[in-house]
């Protein structure tokens, strides 16, 4: 019977295709290293799961910021548990993201015909560290407060264009509302949205062109 | 050789299959539940009464027959982490046989606040212009029923009011 189901819809949906393009391809003999990458993938995912669940009581307000992320803490039944496994599961993913860049620079599968898979995985990097430093800010305490302060500040020594830079990010001289609204909406919108079309993009390119082969010594 | 298929039992690709769909089934469960239960919290919440509490007003021998006073307290009420302070005003009218009579001096209509008009003698709602008699009952205005009366007791000449919300 379900097997009847599954034939009728993969005959229209090419369920088989996909599986097998996009799961069951062919790999060289590799190493646990090339796991980090779908290590990463998963996390991102695990991320945006926890992360959509802390959105129904987090409010980015000074006045409320902290006080709800205390009311997620004690209060929620489980509020503990999704947002220790955003807490820890950010740090994780910088952690493989940074991983998955080594392997991939030491093994040189940067090169030809990975460029762009490559530059992705830059832009995807930088977009993940995006994600920490505008999620640091969220909870609003003082430690937020102060390692946002001197984060925003580091831009100011950019020669020229640096003190406007400063100003952009933080929506003004000073931190303020604006400064949580604006890191709030870049955390949850922006940078989301940026990384599921470089992740896109990254994993096609994956499926595409295959994964490269541990070098040997006379490579 | 690792990854050759047994003609009897399970090959190590099926046991895979199976072990990855068997352990994916376990963490959903262990992932889904809480999230059920982290949506649902304070819903579930809110079927206790959140206030319960006799609130001591002041002394009986205080109030003077047939002339209704005018008892206020705060108290906070909290909603998730919102706290607002809400006040009370208590009318309370010492009748002829000893007695009480205890309202809120929440107009029934819209809630704004009653007051004694000694002049009148009635209570009056400012916004509406909606009227109580001394007892509580309607005179005219457009509020739907008497003002809400409090369960009351006496311990020690301390009058006291029962104060529930849900």
């Amino acid at each position: 019977m379900a097997a009847r189901w599954f034939t009728w819809l993969d005959e229209r949906l090419g369920l088989k295709g996909i599986y097998e393009v996009v799961l069951d391809r062919k790999v060289p003999k590799v190493n646990w290293l090339f796991t980090l990458g779908s290590a990463t993938l998963f996390l991102a995912l695990v991320q945006g799961a926890t992360g959509i669940f802390l959105t129904v009581y987090y409010v980015p307000h000074p006045e409320q910021a902290y006080e709800s992320i205390n009311y997620i803490m004690n209060e929620v039944a489980f509020g503990w548990l999704i947002r220790g496994i955003h807490h820890w599961g950010a740090t994780l993913m910088v952690i493989t993201v940074f991983l998955h860049m080594l392997r991939t620079f030491f093994y040189g599968a940067y090169k030809y015909p990975r460029e762009v898979t490559w530059i992705t995985g830059v832009l995807l990097l930088l977009g993940t560290l995006g994600m920490g430093f505008t999620g640091y800010l969220l909870p609003w305490n003082q430690r937020a407060y102060w390692a946002t302060t001197v984060g925003t500040s580091i831009t100011e020594t950019i020669p020229f264009i640096g003190p406007f830079i400063n100003r952009a990010l933080r929506g003004g001289t000073d931190l303020t509302t604006l400064t949580l609204v604006r890191f709030f909406s870049a955390h949850i919108w922006m940078l989301p949205a940026a990384l599921i079309g470089l992740v896109g993009v990254h994993i096609y390119l994956v499926i595409r062109l295959g994964i490269s082969h541990v070098p040997s010594q006379d490579e | 050789m690792a990854g050759d298929s047994h003609d009897h039992g399970l090959s190590r690709r099926g046991f895979v299959a199976g072990m990855v769909g068997f352990l994916g089934g376990i963490i959903s469960v262990l992932i889904g539940i809480p999230a059920i239960g982290y949506w649902l919290a304070p819903g579930l919440k809110s079927f206790r009464a959140t206030r319960d509490e006799w609130v001591p007003l002041g002394l009986v021998e205080d109030l003077t027959p047939g002339e209704p006073k005018l008892f206020s307290f705060t108290r906070t009420k909290q909603v998730g982490w919102e706290r607002t302070a809400q006040s009370y005003g208590i009318y309370v009218i010492k009748k002829s046989d000893g007695s009480l009579d205890v309202f809120s001096n929440i107009c029934t209509h819209l809630s704004c606040r009653v007051s004694w008009k000694e002049d009148m003698g009635i209570f009056q709602c400012p916004c509406h212009d909606g009227r109580f008699a001394k007892d509580g009952s309607i005179i005219s205005g457009p509020q739907p029923r008497p003002l809400d009366r409090f369960e009351y007791k006496i311990e020690d000449g301390t009058l006291m009011i029962h104060l529930t919300e849900a």
